[in-house]
């Protein structure tokens, strides 16, 4: 199934002009409505009609996430508010969250790039699809859903969590779809058989997951566990949402939607556009985004990029699945986590040091985070009641800015780990 | 006036306990009294050493959290009873007790006490008679 003929099998010719015009049109906009771009683009001397073609992606500046931080948290938008008609938001690098905002075409592209992505997975009309990603400032759930009704399919908005409840939506409701973390989907699986409840008694057929990272072995374990075609999808909030990219049933690498989102690879210490084929940090820039149009964002997910056709039939390039990131950020349970949010929570509190050790780690296929943290002499008290009451204030903090749980232990002071004066900061024992 | 205590951050890991004894061991620093409270992610240790000086000198060049608290030492008579008089005599008086640590050695029974306030629980129990040890005299038992 192919939801744009047009759009998902153009010549690469058809494709490579529409995306010149596209960002000719981008360029323009930013420049003369975003001080951030007007400034960067000066800086760099050019004015937007350098830009003529394609090949000219390259002369524009970087944009990243301490950009969308500085301008927090509206200062990118390309228009003025009263035609922003959604915001959502994902976990800054420090203590602010990244807003994105979307004008009403946002969201029709949105739907669509999602329906494209359903149908990638081979859901449509007849599907009814358990949208089990949260819904809320995550874009998971909401994407999702808009994407869904788009394709026509029915849908269960039954959000994150609750495991029981999934289970007995999925047998009573007949779901043949769902969308959710690729750890929930094991977690699924697991309590599924704790409950007795066989794979065959359900109609599910494919489950499509993504915001965070799997391996191959998760994919097979989900799909017999589940006895579904696991599908992979990628996307962020900064470009859009979910939606940027998916695998087809040939489960070849993820197909971008080329004509909204322009990858590039480059080397992130050069910065330099690598070699086709080359492995390196993945660049996106929209082309056809109003409320927050986004020039060359540094994903920091490090992949490469596959040109020859797929045997789907489409001819949109496709991204290999993401083999790590170049910064430090970590996904636990599908949440952007950095060290530097813990740090900035840790430096807020006088009781603690800046010294921590995060430890990942999952457990029955869910991610459980742990804090180690060195306790600072001066706030050292022989109470247990006030040490007790120490850790319940740092975990209070530190899940309020990340919004996840998070286990805490103080630990003594200068036991942990430090190499050449920075410390060892995270221990992942997930092995993805 | 009061005693110092020693106490000690411990994470609940195998041989920190002996690392500790060690330490004040080798530096001659003779362990009066002992206690250790302990929860499902660490423990504290408490204790009356010799010198608590010296002790908090080398634990902490052994990098432990280490600080000195104030206690206060009851020395009561090893008979049944005399520790609920002198506790009714606190609590008559609202003093509650953060925490405690006792033992016995044949006439004399001896309970290291901490409360929020040590300055009015020793006025409250010299004014009813009860007998606390001096400092020294627990450093050097």
């Amino acid at each position: 199934m192919i939801w744009n003929q047009k759009f998902e099998t153009m010549s690469r010719e058809e494709l490579r002009e529409w995306q010149g015009k596209k960002l000719a049109e981008t360029v323009k906009r930013v420049y003369h409505n975003v001080p951030f771009y007007r400034e960067k683009l000066q800086e760099a001397n050019i004015v937007p009609e350098d830009i003529k073609s394609i090949d000219d992606l390259k002369k524009l500046p970087f944009t990243t996430k301490e950009d969308l931080r500085d301008n927090y948290p509206y200062g990118l938008f390309t228009v003025p508010m009263d035609q922003i008609v959604r915001v959502h938001a994902s976990s800054g690098t420090t203590g602010k969250p990244t807003v994105v905002g979307y004008t009403r075409n946002d969201i029709a592209t949105w739907s669509e790039v999602v329906a494209r992505t359903l149908q990638c997975a081979g859901v449509g009309r007849d599907d009814v699809i358990q949208v089990a990603y949260g819904y809320g400032l995550f874009t998971g759930g909401l994407g999702l859903h808009y994407g869904s009704e788009r394709v026509g399919a029915t849908v269960i908005p039954i959000s994150g969590g609750n495991t029981k409840k999934q289970i007995q939506v999925m047998q009573d409701f007949g779901s043949t779809a769902i969308a959710c973390t690729p750890s929930y989907a094991l977690y699924l699986a697991e309590a599924m058989e704790e409950l007795g409840v066989d794979k065959d008694e359900l109609d599910l057929k494919v489950a499509i997951l993504g915001a965070e990272p799997w391996t191959d072995e998760m994919r097979s374990d989900i799909e017999e566990k589940l006895g579904v075609r696991a599908i992979d999808i990628y996307g962020l909030s900064e470009i859009i949402g979910p939606g940027v990219s998916s695998e087809c049933e040939a489960q070849a690498g993820l197909h971008i939607n080329e004509d909204h989102f322009i990858p590039e690879i480059i080397n992130p210490k050069t910065k330099e556009v690598v070699k086709p084929g080359e492995k390196g940090e993945l660049v996106f820039t929209t082309v056809t985004k109003e409320g927050l149009p986004i020039i060359r964002y540094r994903t920091k997910d490090l992949t490469t990029l596959n040109y020859e056709e797929c045997e789907c039939g489409r001819t949109t390039v496709r991204m290999q699945k993401c083999l790590g990131r170049s910064d430090d950020m970590l996904i636990i349970r599908g949440v952007n986590v950095f060290p530097s949010q813990i740090e900035s929570v840790l430096l807020e509190m006088s009781e603690t040091k800046p010294h921590y050790q995060l430890i990942v780690d999952r457990v029955n296929n869910l991610d459980v985070l742990e804090v180690q943290v060195e306790v600072a002499d001066e706030f050292f008290s022989d109470e247990i009641k006030k040490l007790e009451q120490l850790t319940k204030r740092i975990k209070g903090n530190l899940e309020s800015t990340l919004r996840i749980s998070a286990k805490v232990r103080l630990v003594e002071p200068k036991t942990l780990e430090r190499t050449a004066g920075k410390s060892q900061r995270v221990i992942d024992k997930r092995d993805l | 006036m009061f005693i110092k205590q020693l106490s000690v951050f411990l994470e609940n890991r195998c041989g920190r306990l002996t690392e500790i004894t060690e330490a004040l061991g080798n530096a001659g620093v003779n362990l009066a009294a002992l206690s250790i409270a302990e929860t499902s992610e660490f423990g504290i240790i408490r204790m009356v050493v010799s010198d608590s000086e010296k002790g908090l000198e080398v634990l902490k060049e052994k990098n432990f959290s280490v600080s000195l608290t104030d206690v206060i030492c009851l020395s009561t008579p090893n008979e049944a009873g005399t520790l609920a008089k002198s506790l009714r005599i606190l609590a008559n008086e609202g003093i509650s007790i953060e925490y405690m640590y006792a033992f016995s050695m044949g006439e004399r029974a001896l309970v290291v006490i901490r409360t929020e306030d040590l300055e009015e629980t020793v006025d409250v129990l010299k004014e009813h008679d009860r007998e606390l040890l001096k400092p020294e005299e627990l450093y050097n038992i």
